[in-house]
């Protein structure tokens, strides 16, 4: 042991993050290498660097079918879902809610702020009912907050659903969704055309890390956490990352017009990675919620997997050692597997959920992935399992 | 599989294992999610181990035990408190935590030998392996190893057992390794200097106000929290100053009692033992027996468990470990009870 042994990665782990497509990196060499002015100045090397960074902000507004004035350019997902329920709690109180199965850069800003949860059904999903329950025991709730795609399930809230269910139940409440992981797998456009703040970032879709937008309905007013020179309409401060918010742009639009036939080509291929580990494994694994040729109420890139007797910190170093690269829970500071709160939300008991591991698909992965990694896990999880779990 | 908590002592290991030409995997165990400030689980530490594997250029894993660590060394630690013991929850973890559930791990990983910085020895006799004491007297770790069995034995390898702490602190800075002068941690790591063990135990257990009285039975003092008192303990006992020091001899919980007396009322003739695991064959005669990490040995007999001292010995709190040694080596050990 020790030495990595493969020299070949095979790498799925796209949910937290995919590779910068060729398309992102090209553009964002070229606008590093043109615009060198600080955007916000007024000779002509800042006002080009000003078109860039407004025509990078049309096409990211294009893709998601919104005005470009919606769009403030963020560094990434997190600083984007704090913007959005810290801005809103700043601007108007209230409560902030949403539900347990969140990303930490939401659930977080809503604890700390002494919000409210909504658990999350068998399925990963938040559905109508329950959150109507903790919208009509609550007074002035001013956002709700719900994931459009879930980071490790991979589960698909139906955000018109909720959203209605919002303006019935706390007419006065802002509805944000976190969608950092939605834009490679559903129609983000139909989905939020009711949602007042949709999250997003470029490193879940293709382009560099440190690069992300919220979308701002128009009317909509934020108490900017970032204060200093206006930019972003005064809702961002800091010198705009244009060569970031270039290739960002270009990411999200190569990913939002082949999403359809990248759903279906991934999504057959974790149909087809899932029924193999369970061909070889036998009842071993479970899918947690995928079901096959369903790619709308879970994300077609995911495989969310629950193997009995073995513990997924084990397989994933095992899976390592073969050059498999994969995750569980979310990982915290330390590299350390955390459990769940996704599962946990979900009602799957700790020891269950132990044995979770996340295989997740991009637009880099290729059917060979599938084969090296239908013969690697398999015989991982067997040694595993012969040795008490890990 | 070295273990690396992030100090000095596992740093060189580490880089002892390397030298020698073994395939050396790093590997921190995450144990703790709250607040710690001289413990192994800080993420600063997790830090230091990592950016030591990488000088190294050895890989570095960090597994989360923290579900065991609650359950195998936090609440006993708490429930030892809350019933007047005086635990050692380093002893705990290194039983179940460095020495059992990891050891499970790093055979289902498939590690042959795992190795720590302790300041220990592993030794070859007849009678197969056996722990002995570091080179380095002041920094002896055995007593906290005493719980090792000789299939554990057999498969550790302890680097640092021939060397002072001194020579690890230059062998770390020739290596301009970044923990060489780090400081150490010798205070329990869940356990934070800020807030102390009063405030952790409150937080989880109901302190109570305990009595002090003499010998006699007459109250002569109390405490806030009789969790917190142990055995021969003489300050913070709400006495009225003008006599010889008084030394706490008995904690009784269940009716919130504590017993002073004199320093002679401390001293016992034997400590009865609840645990007492021999290393290999039984020793019947006399043996060198040490009731502290850093104590000094005194000669007793191990018998229908208890232990027979020699020449009377201060009295153990309950909860501590005694573990018997012949020359440097490690015989076995036990608890003392009440």
């Amino acid at each position: 042991m020790g030495s990595d042994r493969g020299a070949l990665e095979i790498y799925l782990d796209h949910a937290a993050s995919t590779p910068v497509r060729p398309e992102a990196s090209e553009a964002w060499l070229a606008a590093s290498a043109t615009h060198h002015a600080n955007p916000t100045g007024a000779h002509k090397a800042a006002r080009d660097a000003r078109r860039a960074l407004d025509d990078a902000r049309d096409l990211v507004a294009d893709a998601l079918g919104r005005p470009p004035a919606e769009v403030v350019f963020t560094s990434g997902g997190s600083e984007a879902d704090n913007l959005a329920i810290r801005g809103v709690l700043g601007s108007r109180g209230g409560i902030a809610v949403c539900s347990a199965g969140e990303h930490h850069a939401v659930l977080e800003p809503v604890e700390h702020a002494g919000g409210a949860t909504v658990r999350l059904d068998a399925g990963g999903q938040v559905t109508p009912a329950a959150l109507a329950e903790v919208l009509d025991r609550l007074d002035d709730v001013s956002v709700v907050s719900l994931i459009a795609v879930n980071n490790e399930t991979g589960a698909v809230n139906d955000l018109p659903a909720l959203a209605a269910t919002v303006r019935e139940h706390a007419p006065g409440a802002l509805v944000h969704t976190d969608a950092v992981q939605a834009v490679s797998w559903i129609d983000l456009a139909a989905a939020t055309e009711d949602v007042d703040l949709v999250s997003i970032t470029g490193h879940k879709l293709g382009g560099p890390i440190g690069t992300g937008a919220l979308f701002v309905r128009a009317g909509v007013t934020l108490d900017a956490q970032i204060l200093g020179g206006g930019q972003e309409r005064g809702r961002r401060a800091g010198t705009p990352d244009v060569a970031g918010a270039v290739a960002f742009a270009a990411a999200v639009t190569v990913t939002v017009e082949r999403r359809p036939a990248e759903v279906a080509r991934l999504g057959a291929m974790r149909d087809r990675l899932i029924a193999g580990l369970q061909e070889s494994l036998g009842d071993v694994v479970t899918a947690t919620v995928a079901r096959p040729d369903d790619y709308t109420t879970v994300a077609a890139g995911v495989a969310h997997i629950m193997l009995a007797d073995v513990e997924a910190e084990a397989l994933l170093f095992l899976l390592d050692q073969e050059g498999v690269r994969a995750s569980a829970a979310s990982s915290c500071s330390s590299g350390a597997q955390d459990p769940s709160h996704v599962l946990a939300a979900m009602g799957i008991d700790r020891e269950v959920a132990e044995g979770s591991l996340r295989l997740s698909l991009g637009w880099s992965s290729t059917d060979a992935d599938i084969d090296a990694a239908l013969e690697i896990i398999p015989r991982a999880v067997t040694h595993l399992r012969a040795h008490g779990g890990g | 599989m070295v273990m690396m908590s992030g100090g000095v002592d596992s740093s060189v290991a580490a880089a002892l294992l390397q030298q020698a030409g073994r395939d050396v995997v790093g590997v921190t165990m995450k144990l703790w999610g709250g607040p710690s400030d001289t413990g192994c689980c800080a993420v600063s530490d997790v830090d230091d181990a990592r950016r030591v594997a990488d000088r190294l250029g050895i890989e570095h894993h960090v597994f989360n035990f923290g579900d065991d660590f609650e359950r195998d060394v936090v609440g006993p630690y708490v429930e030892d408190h809350a019933a007047g013991r005086t635990p050692n929850p380093c002893i705990e973890c290194n039983r179940h935590l460095k020495f059992d559930r990891l050891l499970r791990r790093a055979d289902a990983l498939g590690f042959a030998t795992v190795a720590t910085g302790h300041h220990a020895r592993v030794v070859v006799t007849a009678d197969g392996p056996r722990l002995g004491r570091g080179a380095d007297a002041a920094k002896d770790q055995s007593y906290v190893l005493h719980v090792l069995d000789q299939d554990v034995l057999g498969r550790l390898v302890l680097p640092l057992g021939a060397m002072t702490k001194a020579d690890v602190r230059a062998l770390a800075a020739d290596l301009d390794l970044r923990t060489a002068h780090k400081p150490e941690s010798q205070d329990v790591c869940f356990i934070t200097n800020e807030h102390g063990r009063e405030t952790f135990l409150g937080d989880r257990i109901p302190l109570r106000r305990g009595r002090v009285v003499d010998q006699e039975g007459v109250e002569v003092g109390s405490v806030p929290a009789i969790e917190m008192v142990t055995i021969g303990q003489r300050k913070r006992l709400g006495l009225a100053g003008g006599t010889d020091p008084r030394y706490v001899v008995d904690v009784d919980t269940a009716t919130s009692t504590v017993t002073v007396g004199e320093k002679a009322d401390l001293t016992v003739d034997h400590t009865p033992l609840e645990s007492w695991t021999w290393i290999g064959r039984p020793v019947d005669g006399e043996v060198m027996l040490q009731c502290s990490a850093h104590g000094v040995a005194e000669p007793g007999r191990v018998v229908d468990g208890r232990v027979e001292w020699t020449t009377g010995h201060r009295k153990i709190a309950p909860g501590q470990s005694v573990v018997a040694y012949v020359d440097d080596l490690v015989l076995g050990g036990g608890t003392a009870t009440s």
